[in-house]
């Protein structure tokens, strides 16, 4: 066990200055980063349903069971609340758990939890009671799964004063965001989109950075592109579109949700003059509609047009035979950069 | 199914023949062969000691119900009757064990240490909760139903992964208490707590003081059979307990703590006891149950019992009793006191500890409100 993961082809290997870089899906990278931070504190721990001998259901704990232990690695009963809340009692014991919600779908039965415990304990105890956890979930649609399986559900926990709430985008991000994620002192519910897991990038480039902020992913004139998670890659594919029609788009991973990098995104709307914002969540009270009220509240002399927002539509997420038509792809994009532009 | 299905209790019960005594209402100590070793270790100035703990206990709960009623407190959840539950299992705890709460656990909060200006600033208002639970192992009260159940259960596995089970060294084996009530029984999280800790043979006992009462509804609302039978499914033992008889009280819990030290898993204690005063001070229990029950409860009172113990069979002279009651009034009037000179909070303290590490929208808030608070300075 002690050098069997070191040796273990999905660590990512040790440089002299670092990680080396390799190119690997959001999945591995995922991995790496959960080996790297049990490697590096003994007080983390992983739970959930099926991480251990299966790996978890998308394989994201493929290994560290086999290699950490099932004291470190836990398979947990079936029980959503049960796994957040017993992971509430490990923290307060000194641990760092991190803790696997199967599908976004299902963590309901944790809300509670979440809401009324994970988020509110370090006020309650006036600073007293750290919660260093993180609360994974692979989120959104797009894989043509059965109902409960491609929600996005990040505006609820975004509206919870005590949790930050962060959503990688691409591999090498994931690697580094969940490790820092880990390391943090407040509890984070870290969102995995998880139709992008088999996205293929070069991880381990990038030097450590920090969590909360943005990322101006592709630089543009026009118009400036707000997203996160996995309409990111959607939103480049709508940028590298427009500059065939001339139209530049300034693509921003806002990565974090809670807090939100208001200045880079003020500062690339003050310099495009238009914004669209794009989720797969449904528009009504999403994270756009706060972005749409802060935009136009701080930046009201610079917009040129009204904030836009591309979303999912204000249904219970369909079946998986038409989600192609409610999840927001390039042409949606396009359609509201032109809609943008029209003013 | 209408009325029919419905019992409605007439008489109060008595525990039935499961339960476990060591000391009557009458005052009389009784044989328990399972639990007399634990009792009979006990001096009399250890039983000296639980009377004194009742004693301030029951002051402590009648001095904040009274501030409530003077305006003084926003609420009161009332500890009054199940004085020799909390203390008879908070004394059986050791200084390294940790204790899980719910709200109205002051005399466990009593026996940890905790100063009760701390439980009283939670119900004035000028805090949720704030004393350190790591100073006195006894964790922030829970208010949300049957959630700490949970939360013991983590806390009780991560004792397991740093080794202080099962060692036999009486300073580091640790055991976890969950404090909960007959109507958290129905919770899902208490069920969850009992899966989780069963299998995971995780180092805590649940202590379910079974006040006959969920603010309105009785027992029978709440489980079809008795809570001290259910965690036979769930692969440990129950064992109910006479909740107002402190010295069988705390032999059971303490014989549970010792199992779970010992690594021998979870276990479940009903303290069997009555809700004396309302469930808190916004309850109004004369309209949901009758005074005669009330009556019967109060010849089963913690406190006279153990006085006519100590008094018959110890020797205790008066003036021991008297000199409780003394230190009692000293205790309230001192917390009185206090508590009436607790400083709110200042606004802006809202925001100091919501999050861990820096927060831009906290900062942006707290310098906001500031500003407006400032604008109205001079303004008269």
């Amino acid at each position: 066990m002690a050098t069997e993961h070191l040796t273990s082809p999905d660590a990512l290997p040790q440089g002299a200055g670092g990680p080396l870089m390799r190119s690997m899906t959001m999945a591995k990278a995922l991995n790496a980063a959960l080996r790297a931070a049990l490697e590096r504190d003994p007080k983390v721990v992983l739970m959930g349903e099926d991480i251990g001998k299966l790996g978890g259901v998308f394989r994201i704990t493929e290994g560290p069971q086999k290699d950490f232990g099932e004291d470190r690695v836990i398979d947990t009963p079936l029980a959503e609340a049960g796994i957040v809340a017993t992971a509430i009692g490990m923290a307060l014991r000194g641990y760092r758990p991190v803790v696997e919600i199967q599908f976004d779908g299902f963590v309901y039965p944790a809300f509670d939890h979440i809401v009324s415990q994970v988020a509110k304990l370090h006020a309650r105890s006036l600073g007293n009671v750290g919660l260093p956890m993180v609360i994974r979930i692979p989120v959104g649609g797009g894989i043509g799964a059965v109902e409960h399986h491609s929600e996005s559900n990040e505006a609820y926990f975004a509206h919870t004063a005590g949790l930050r709430v962060v959503s990688c985008s691409n591999p090498d991000d994931a690697y580094w965001m969940l490790q820092e994620a880990i390391e943090h002192p407040d509890p984070i519910m870290f969102y995995e989109p998880k139709r992008r897991y088999w996205d293929k990038g070069d991880v381990g480039a990038a030097p450590q950075r920090d969590l909360f902020r943005a990322n101006v992913i592709r630089p543009g004139t026009d118009v400036t592109v707000l997203a996160y998670g996995p309409m990111v890659r959607s939103c480049l594919q709508a940028a590298r579109a427009a500059e065939e029609e001339g139209i530049s788009l300034e693509v921003v991973d806002l990565r974090s949700l809670t807090p939100l990098d208001t200045e880079a995104i003020y500062g690339s709307v003050r310099k495009t003059g238009r914004c669209v914002v794009v989720h797969e969540a449904p528009t009504f009270l999403g994270l756009g509609a706060e972005l749409a009220a802060q935009i136009q509240q701080e930046c009201f002399y610079s917009l040129e047009a009204p904030v836009l927002r591309v979303g999912g539509y204000n249904v219970p997420y369909p079946p998986s035979r038409v989600e192609e038509e409610y999840l927001p792809d390039l042409d949606r994009v396009l359609d509201a950069v032109d809609r943008s532009l029209a003013h | 199914m209408g009325d029919k299905g419905r019992q409605r209790r007439i008489e109060p019960r008595d525990g039935g023949p499961d339960m476990v005594q060591l000391v009557t209402p009458e005052g009389e100590r009784v044989s328990d062969e399972r639990y007399d070793a634990i009792a009979d270790a006990l001096t009399t100035a250890d039983l000296q000691g639980f009377y004194r703990d009742m004693v301030l206990v029951r002051r402590i709960d009648n001095e904040a119900t009274a501030l409530q009623r003077q305006g003084e407190l926003g609420l009161w959840a009332p500890c009054l009757g199940q004085e020799a539950a909390q203390v008879g299992s908070g004394r059986a705890l050791r200084a390294q064990d940790f204790a899980f709460p719910t709200y109205r656990e002051h005399g466990v909060a009593w026996c940890r240490g905790v100063d009760p200006l701390n439980l009283l600033g939670m119900f004035r208002g000028v805090h949720n909760g704030g004393w350190d639970p790591f100073e006195k192992n006894f964790h922030l009260y829970t208010i949300i139903i049957g959630a700490q159940t949970l939360h013991a259960t983590g806390y009780a596995m991560g004792v397991q992964r740093d080794g202080a089970v099962g060692t036999r060294d009486p300073d580091r084996d640790t055991a976890v208490i969950a404090y909960f009530g007959d109507g958290a029984s129905a919770q899902g999280d208490v069920g969850e707590a009992f899966v989780f800790s069963g299998v995971m043979n995780a180092p805590v006992v649940f202590f379910c003081q079974n006040n006959q009462w969920a603010i309105s509804e009785p027992n029978e609302r709440q489980m079809r059979v008795p809570i001290y039978l259910r965690p036979k499914g769930y692969g440990f033992p129950g064992i109910r307990v006479d909740g107002n008889d402190v010295l069988a009280t705390y032999a059971v819990t303490k014989a549970c703590l010792d199992a779970a030290r010992d690594g021998q898993g979870p276990s479940l204690v009903e303290a069997f006891t009555y809700r004396m005063g309302a469930h808190t001070t916004s309850d109004d229990p004369t309209k949901y149950r009758v005074s005669a029950e009330v009556e019967v409860w109060k010849l089963r009172d913690p406190i006279e019992r153990l006085r006519t113990l100590l008094g018959r069979a110890h020797g205790i002279p008066t003036a021991f009793f008297a000199e409780c009651e003394e230190e009692a009034d000293s205790v309230g009037a001192d917390l009185r006191a206090r508590c009436l000179a607790l400083p709110d909070p200042t606004p802006e303290s809202m925001f100091a500890h919501v999050y861990a590490a820096p927060h831009p929208v906290m900062d942006a808030e707290r310098a906001a409100l500031t500003e407006y608070l400032a604008s109205f300075e001079g303004a008269h």
